[in-house]
């Protein structure tokens, strides 16, 4: 049965098997004469963990209020589970949203605060806490239900805040910057957490981060948004390993760019000039010669050693610095066309003998880690 | 829904048309009768307007803003009010800031105590707090006792019911209107810009005149249009305090209604008065935006 | 020297705000008449405030003014504070902030006036209010001290999260419920020092209170300031003194109260 597999074994985003969850259409939101939201279409299937990504004022936020209904769209519309939500008061959706702030009730206790929204839906309290108490102890909170929300710590608080986000089991759970209050080591642990939920309550969660690691980890599938724009949607692999615009390269993770124009575009060579001299990549279509467009390669993707190296491009270099990371080091290798680039090599166990400063160096790369972006 | 709406537009309006009916209206009021004739009957002006013959016929005149342009007593009064409020804020100032620096520049604790010391007089009557000045400054008062005793002086100074009681009791009495907004400005101050100053070879003195009194300046603003506004009206200090020669506009408004029981006149004062005001509360407002942005 | 300045200025500027308070309070203990002669310790004064039924008359009215006049600008004010802080759609709200700070920085002499000659103007007009008293003043002290109320709460509201109130909309609590259920909990430190600012003011007000009351309806300041007028009587220190006594033991016992408060 197609409702036992979870969203990224389904996958329904590849072929439109399915009909959307939540329909988002041409949404626009003005704050004045600035489009916080600007014509974002989006779709998003049951049972997925979207994740709206993009850096701060990219409208990521605002456009997860107008789900929650906390902002009213300028123009566009949105539909969830097939319900057209104009219209549609904040406290009438279908959707629970758990803040970046947390939003604790700090005058009500651990369990009044879970509680609080089966009680407005009219669920008779001895139900209502027999719930809370269940819900408590899967976010393993049992003992704390009497406390007060600035008893506890900022990882408690945090499973309080999902707990009350739910407990009303909604259709549709909007995280904002779920992770962003805790510190490194508690955000991982929590991100895995957070996906055994999701997983086990079938819910559709929508998390809206800056965080391009946290993306990663958890989603099914990232939108990149930047200025107020859907850039690019897809899967984490799709989005990292074929970005579709300098923008989206830039970042998620840590790249190398080369400017250039296109030299040979025939359909068994592909060749790029660049300051840096010729860039060999595969063959792409619907590219003419004199094209502007960039060549973006990841430095793991990047081989690096002191003897000259077979591959489909190499160049020559002079470390200027390297940082050791401790399973890695990260060299930066200044180019004679005078860029940077930034070349990762994965430390061997007993390299008696590291690359170090001031060294020259060989740099190579395939034709295929070079991924061609023509915005 | 339409029952959360209904909900809001009672609060929208309820405090709105209390204060439109409370507030603004009495303004217009005061406007329409400081144009009217003073007359002896019950209330005591001539109205605005008249249907005579089923014609409307208006009775506008400006006689009293001319009376008061004639009599002296009252451009004296304006005068002699923005002189006194002016003098006070300046003393008020001389005297609020030091404390206030220094209650901010206190270790947290002290702070707070030193804090709730300037709050905790406004708790109690002002009227009353203004009389204790009565039985201090009296001829056969306690400051004359005190200073006869210590042979100071020989014979009792005179300063009840002179000018100098009346800015007595106005710094006493708004000094915590000076050392709140003040004491809120520095404490935000940010001691490591003093740090910097020193560190780069200023001396105490010029790093306070440097640093600490330019970015206080918001704070003195408020502070002093927070008293100078208030004292340019005010009645209880001169009455008490101040002798049949001091003049302010507050207490001429109030004769001018309870003494001569002259409406129109009192309301062409009070026009003045509120025009005169304008400039220091938009002085204040943008004192008070600029405030916020620091 | 240089050092030495402003501790020296801070002590007098105390010794100043304060000493005029510790003479009344001493000298409602003295038992002459006269401020410069001591007479001996005594608590005659006290007694003769008590048996004075024009002061206790008038400190009865002020006291139901004060209480009537603070809950109901309390009621107003937080709705203005609402209106300003949360509701984000309405119109004109830059209008109502202008009109909330009028009364803040009006002279009271202007606002007892203007308002004195509304009510003479209704009365000719529509026949309400039928004369000048007690409903009056209350009508000009909830005016006045709604503006002050509605300042507290509204920086209270300001520095509250947005978001604790969105939450609970989010969790499906009508607008309304979310008012008593989070904001009005969470704003009631602000509700109790709007009340109390408000019923100091109305006890303190002598000037608006005097243009708008009419015979029979005496406050206590109107009362202080006749006798006050004619010199000092010993009898207004007894009364100064039970202020200040009542005002301390409540600012102890509040600050008290904000010391338990886990925080």
């Amino acid at each position: 049965m197609a409702e036992e597999l979870s969203a990224c074994e389904r996958r329904p985003w590849v072929e439109a098997t399915e009909t959307p969850f939540v329909r988002i259409k041409g949404i626009t939101k003005m704050f004045g004469d600035l489009a916080a939201v600007d014509d974002v279409s989006l779709d998003i299937y049951r049972g997925e963990l979207f994740c709206l990504l993009g850096g701060s004022g990219c409208g990521k936020s605002t456009l997860l209020r107008m789900l929650a209904g906390f902002e009213t769209p300028t123009a566009g519309t949105i539909e969830i589970d097939g319900q057209d939500m104009a219209g549609v008061a904040a406290n009438l959706r279908p959707t629970n949203m758990m803040f970046q702030s947390y939003a604790l009730f700090p005058h009500m206790s651990v369990e009044k605060n879970v509680a609080y929204g089966l009680l407005r839906e009219g669920v008779p309290k001895p139900e209502a806490m027999q719930r809370t108490a269940d819900m408590l102890s899967m976010v393993k909170l049992d003992g704390f239900a009497n406390r007060k929300p600035h008893q506890l710590s900022g990882g408690q608080q945090q499973r309080v805040a999902l707990a009350r986000s739910l407990i009303k089991q909604p259709k549709l759970l909007l995280l904002d910057e779920p992770l962003g209050a805790l510190d490194k080591k508690l955000r991982e642990e929590t991100q895995f957490e957070l996906i055994r939920i999701q997983e086990d309550l079938g819910v559709t969660f929508i998390v809206v981060t800056h965080d391009q690691e946290e993306a990663m980890t958890l989603s099914t599938r990232i939108g990149v948004m930047d200025a107020g724009k859907i850039v690019q949607v897809g899967e984490p692999r799709e989005i990292y390993e074929t970005p579709n615009s300098k923008y989206v390269a830039d970042f998620i993770g840590s790249v190398n760019i080369f400017d250039g124009e296109v030299d040979v575009a025939a359909p068994d060579l592909m060749r790029v000039n660049t300051a840096e001299g010729a860039i060999v990549c595969e063959p792409m279509a619907g590219l003419t010669a004199k094209q502007k467009l960039h060549i973006a390669v990841r430095p793991e993707r990047m081989q690096l050693s002191r003897t000259p190296i077979e591959a489909a491009n190499t160049m020559r270099g002079m470390v200027m610095e390297v940082a050791y990371m401790g399973n890695l080091s990260v060299y930066r290798v200044q180019l004679p066309g005078g860029q940077c680039l930034k070349v990762t090599a994965a430390n061997g166990l007993h390299d008696e003998n590291p690359i170090t400063w001031d060294e020259e160096v060989h740099i190579g790369w395939s034709a295929a880690a070079s991924t061609v972006l023509v915005k | 829904m339409s029952n959360s709406k209904l909900a809001r537009r009672f609060v929208i309006a309820v405090p709105n048309i209390w204060l439109i009916l409370f507030f603004m209206i009495p303004f217009l009021v005061v406007l329409k009768i400081s144009l009217a004739e003073p007359r002896i009957a019950i209330p005591p002006y001539s109205p605005l307007w008249e249907w005579v013959n089923g014609e409307i016929k208006f009775n506008i005149n400006f006689e009293n803003y001319a009376y008061m342009w004639e009599d002296t007593l009252y451009i004296n009064a304006y005068l002699s009010s923005i002189k006194i409020a002016a003098i006070s804020t300046l003393l008020t100032l001389l005297i609020g800031y030091p404390m206030a620096h220094y209650i901010a520049r206190s270790p947290e604790p002290k702070r707070s105590i030193l804090l709730l010391l300037v709050i905790l007089p406004f708790w109690t009557s002002f009227l009353l707090r203004v009389y204790a000045w009565i039985g201090i400054l009296k001829t056969k008062g306690i400051l004359n006792a005190v200073l006869l005793w210590a042979g100071i002086i020989d014979e009792p100074l005179i300063i009840m019911q002179t000018d100098i009681a009346v800015y007595i009791g106005i710094v006493y009495t708004y000094l915590p209107f000076l050392i709140l907004p003040l004491y809120a400005n520095l404490v935000k101050l940010d001691d490591t810009l003093l740090e910097a100053s020193r560190d780069l070879g200023a001396s105490r003195i010029s790093s306070f005149f440097r640093i600490t009194l330019p970015l206080s300046m918001p704070g003195i603003i408020a502070g002093c249009m927070l008293v100078f506004i208030p004292v340019l009206g005010e009645y209880v200090i001169p009455a008490l305090l101040g002798g049949p020669d001091t003049l302010m506009i507050g207490k001429v408004l109030w004769t001018e209604y309870f003494g001569n029981r002259d409406w129109p006149v009192a309301s062409a004062v009070a026009i003045v008065m509120l025009i005169i005001m304008l400039i220091p509360i938009m002085v204040l407002r943008r004192a008070q935006s600029k405030g916020a942005e620091i | 020297m240089k050092l030495r300045f402003t501790p020296i200025m801070a002590f007098l500027g105390f010794v100043f705000l304060y000493g005029p308070i510790f003479s009344l309070v001493i000298y409602s203990f003295n038992k002459s008449k006269l401020v410069t002669v001591w007479g001996g310790w005594s608590t005659k004064w006290y007694g003769e405030l008590f048996a004075n039924e024009q002061i206790m008359d008038a400190a009865w009215l002020s006291l139901k003014i004060g209480v009537t006049s603070a809950s109901v600008a309390t009621v107003f004010g937080t709705m203005m504070a609402m209106v300003l802080v949360r509701f984000k759609k309405v119109r004109g709200r830059g209008l109502m902030g202008g009109m909330i700070t009028g009364p803040l920085v009006m002279p009271d002499v202007i606002i007892g006036l203007s308002l004195l000659l509304l009510f003479v103007s209704m009365q000719s007009l529509i026949g309400w209010p039928a004369g000048r008293g007690l409903t009056t003043i209350l009508i000009a002290h909830i005016t006045f001290n709604m503006a002050f109320v509605t300042v507290v709460v509204q920086s209270r509201l300001s520095d509250m999260d947005d978001s604790i109130e969105e939450a609970a909309l989010d969790l499906g609590a009508s607008p309304t419920r979310v008012f008593f259920d989070i904001t009005l909990p969470m704003i009631t430190p602000a509700l109790i020092s709007g009340w109390l600012l408000a019923f100091t003011l109305s006890l303190d007000d002598l000037v608006i209170s005097s243009f708008v009351s009419g015979p029979g309806a005496t406050t206590l300041p109107m009362v202080i300031f006749s006798k006050v007028r004619l010199g000092v009587s010993p009898d207004i220190n007894a009364l100064a003194s039970l202020i200040v006594l009542v005002v301390s033991v409540g600012i102890v016992i509040s600050a008290i109260l904000m010391r338990k408060k886990p925080k």
